[in-house]
């Protein structure tokens, strides 16, 4: 039963041949067609077909995403997913709230690696106020952006795991977890919802002592990944059910507008840190783990191999973190320091002007993206000139890529679903906003 | 509630960020010299007049406005012509900027081959919201249209399953990130409740799944673990009861 084949990810494939070549992206999906219940129904299956229903409380949905299925035995004929469970209207809330109000909101949407969504808000919006922010600030997103994407990559392998039976890794991680929590807590005094990001900064510069703490987690957690590793990489439950599961080509998965883990798994190098750099990350060193086969396996190299990137990022991000102030020098959008605006009649007209009307954007839009621990995260800001957005509009990835949930898994048995949804990492307080 | 300062303060945050009369939008500042792209070249050669203005933002960032009637047909294009090769949608959303402006349908396209960004905005006059849907040029538009549905009212013609998807199936207060859409909803409180209680079965499935459902002969799972979901159903109605 257990396939034993040997399987690598491949680096750095400048582009998938597939696509390269010209042509090959003339995309035939399987669509429904107008009337297709009537007609493909076949009378004689009467009372074979089945139709389930999973979740909305299901552990296995990570959240509260529901699944109807139609099942002809246990092939999973047609999938229906339901989502707007944990909707919580945050694109609307950000129109009443000035553009530093809008923070808090932002990690709610992915509370399994807030930082990235608090850092890809901010980014957008000094984007299209044409802010640069300091040297310091820049590396610092970097390292926390990194440091979250290892956070969540952990979840998702620990869930993962547990998901398909694997018990043990699901504690490995979450030990290794702890300590990014305890890393997101001595530096913004919360572990999930951490707001760090401000419109020109962050909220504050680290405490003393917390890059020495990262360091020990950089230097002492790549050993808990080898030993996760020996548990599955090998492992034939972990390969027979992953291997040949879920599978989606390099072709459907651009046409579903997959992007990630997910999309690089099928073959195509599409990274947003390499394709449209942001903080400099085309002057550090790093590869982006691409795969070939697009199956739930292929995932789970790339995730392993992006978490060791991770870690060479954050070595290099560390060493290379500049002092200075993390703060712009603007009084527009920055609070000057508290002394001053006691001390100073004109600190303390900005400290009032920043406090009571928010920062203000000039008019424009910026349609912003990051590449978060699920996908591409985008931002996209529209300001007419006030202190709140006239539109803010979050493109998440896991809302797109669970959207190719349905393709993937028609045809396949009911124990791949839960297989399936669990590799595509998606986080529903991100697909219901 | 009756104190007159506290009703006028939540009727206030009803009203939203809606700008003060005589106060208008100023367009964005002449770019001057337009940083060059090719496809904007491209799609005036070969579409016309249909490509309406061209426009940089945040640096590096290009709109092209396009007329609503040939939407599908430039969007293929963009796709399918092998100097475009537009082949990742990777997002379709609206912007609404109140005050009975032109709704925006925004699409953003990237081209992994030539590693190029290009947006197309379509003006939609708030009493003809009607575009044709690009489901089956890639389907990344599903749901995204779906959200630009349930959210702005955005028709997508040719789009096989649209319906609501964040909101429930039987929401009836219209369209929330529309700006005349107050805050807490059309509905009072009460009515939301009301509402809420009194879904049946039906409402919480697809319309696919209850024709499915009734095809088989087979009664609607019930959504909650313990009974048919949360208020009174109907009696008699499928899906009840004990399986």
């Amino acid at each position: 039963m257990a396939q034993t084949k040997k399987r690598t990810v491949v680096y750095n494939v400048t582009r998938n041949p597939q696509l390269a070549d010209g042509g090959g992206l003339v995309h035939a999906p399987i669509v429904p067609v107008e009337g297709e219940v009537a007609s493909d129904f076949d009378e004689d299956i009467h009372g074979t077909h089945m139709l389930i229903n999973i979740g909305p409380q299901h552990p296995a949905t990570h959240g509260v995403l529901r699944l109807v299925l139609e099942l002809d035995g246990e092939t999973v004929i047609k999938c229906i997913p339901h989502i707007g469970y944990l909707h919580s209207s945050f694109e609307k809330l950000g129109e009443y709230r000035t553009w530093n109000q809008i923070v808090p909101l932002t990690d709610r949407m992915d509370y399994l690696a807030p930082l990235i969504y608090n850092c890809a808000y901010a980014m957008a919006v000094e984007k299209m106020m044409g802010i640069e922010v300091t040297e310091r600030c820049k590396v610092l997103r970097v390292i926390l952006m990194e440091m979250d994407r290892i956070f969540s990559h952990l979840l998702w392998l620990g869930t993962t795991a547990i998901d398909l039976g694997a018990f043990t890794v699901f504690l490995y991680t979450f030990q290794e977890r702890e300590r990014v929590y305890n890393l997101h807590e001595a530096y913004t005094g919360a572990r999930i919802t951490t707001s760090a990001t401000r419109i020109g900064g962050m909220m504050a510069d680290l405490p003393a002592g917390w890059i020495e703490q990262l360091n020990h987690f950089v230097k002492t957690f790549p050993r808990t990944l080898d030993e996760v590793e020996t548990l599955l990489t090998n492992n034939a439950i972990w390969v027979g059910r992953t291997q040949d599961v879920g599978v989606i080509s390099g072709q459907d998965a651009v046409n579903f507008g997959l992007t990630g883990a997910n999309l690089r798994a099928s073959g195509v190098d599409y990274d947003v840190r390499k394709d449209r750099p942001y903080y400099d990350y085309e002057t550090y060193d790093f590869d982006v783990p691409v795969g070939e086969h697009g199956d739930i396996y292929d995932r789970y190299l790339c995730r392993m191999e992006e978490m060791r990137q991770s870690v060479r990022l954050l070595q290099q991000a560390i060493a290379r973190l500049p002092g200075g102030p993390v703060n712009v020098d603007d009084p527009r959008v920055i609070l000057p320091p508290k002394t001053a605006a006691m001390n100073d009649m004109e600190s303390m007209i900005h400290h009032f002007k920043v406090v009571m009307e928010g920062v203000r954007a000039p008019v424009g839009e910026s349609w912003f993206s990051v590449e978060s621990s699920k996908g591409e995260l985008a931002m996209y800001v529209v300001s007419d000139g006030g202190s709140k957005p006239v539109r803010w509009r979050v493109r998440g990835p896991s809302f797109i890529n669970i959207a190719a949930l349905p393709h993937m898994i028609e045809g396949s048995l009911l124990s791949d679903v839960i297989a399936v949804n669990a590799s595509l990492d998606i986080v529903l307080g991100e697909i219901d906003r | 509630m009756t104190d007159p300062n506290f009703k006028k303060g939540l009727d206030a945050l009803d009203q939203g960020p809606a700008r003060a009369a005589g106060e208008t939008v100023e367009s964005p500042p002449p770019a001057g010299d337009l940083p060059p792209h090719p496809t904007v070249d491209a799609l005036r050669d070969t579409f016309g007049e249909a490509i309406l203005r061209h426009e940089v933002v945040s640096g590096d960032e290009h709109i092209v406005y396009i007329g609503p009637e040939r939407n599908l047909e430039i969007l293929r294009w963009l796709r399918d012509n092998p100097g475009e090769r537009y082949d990742m949608l990777r997002d379709v959303t609206a912007i609404d900027y109140g005050n009975g402006a032109f709704l925006q349908l925004v699409y953003e396209l990237w081209s992994i081959p030539n590693r190029r960004q290009l947006r197309i905005k379509i003006e939609l006059p708030l009493d003809r919201l009607e575009v044709d849907s690009v489901y089956y040029v890639w389907r990344a538009s599903d749901w995204l249209e779906r959200e630009t549905f349930d959210m702005f009212g955005i028709v997508f013609r040719g789009h096989p399953d649209l319906r609501r998807i964040l909101m429930p199936y039987n929401y009836a207060e219209g369209h929330p990130l529309r700006k005349d859409f107050p805050l807490r909803g059309r509905f009072t409180r009460a009515e939301q409740t009301r509402r809420s209680l009194s879904l049946k079965t039906e409402d919480h499935y697809s319309p696919y799944e209850v024709e499915l459902a009734k095809r088989l002969g087979q009664p609607l799972p019930s959504v909650m673990a313990d009974d048919g979901g949360p208020g009174v159903p109907e009696s008699g109605m499928p899906g009840i009861g004990a399986q």
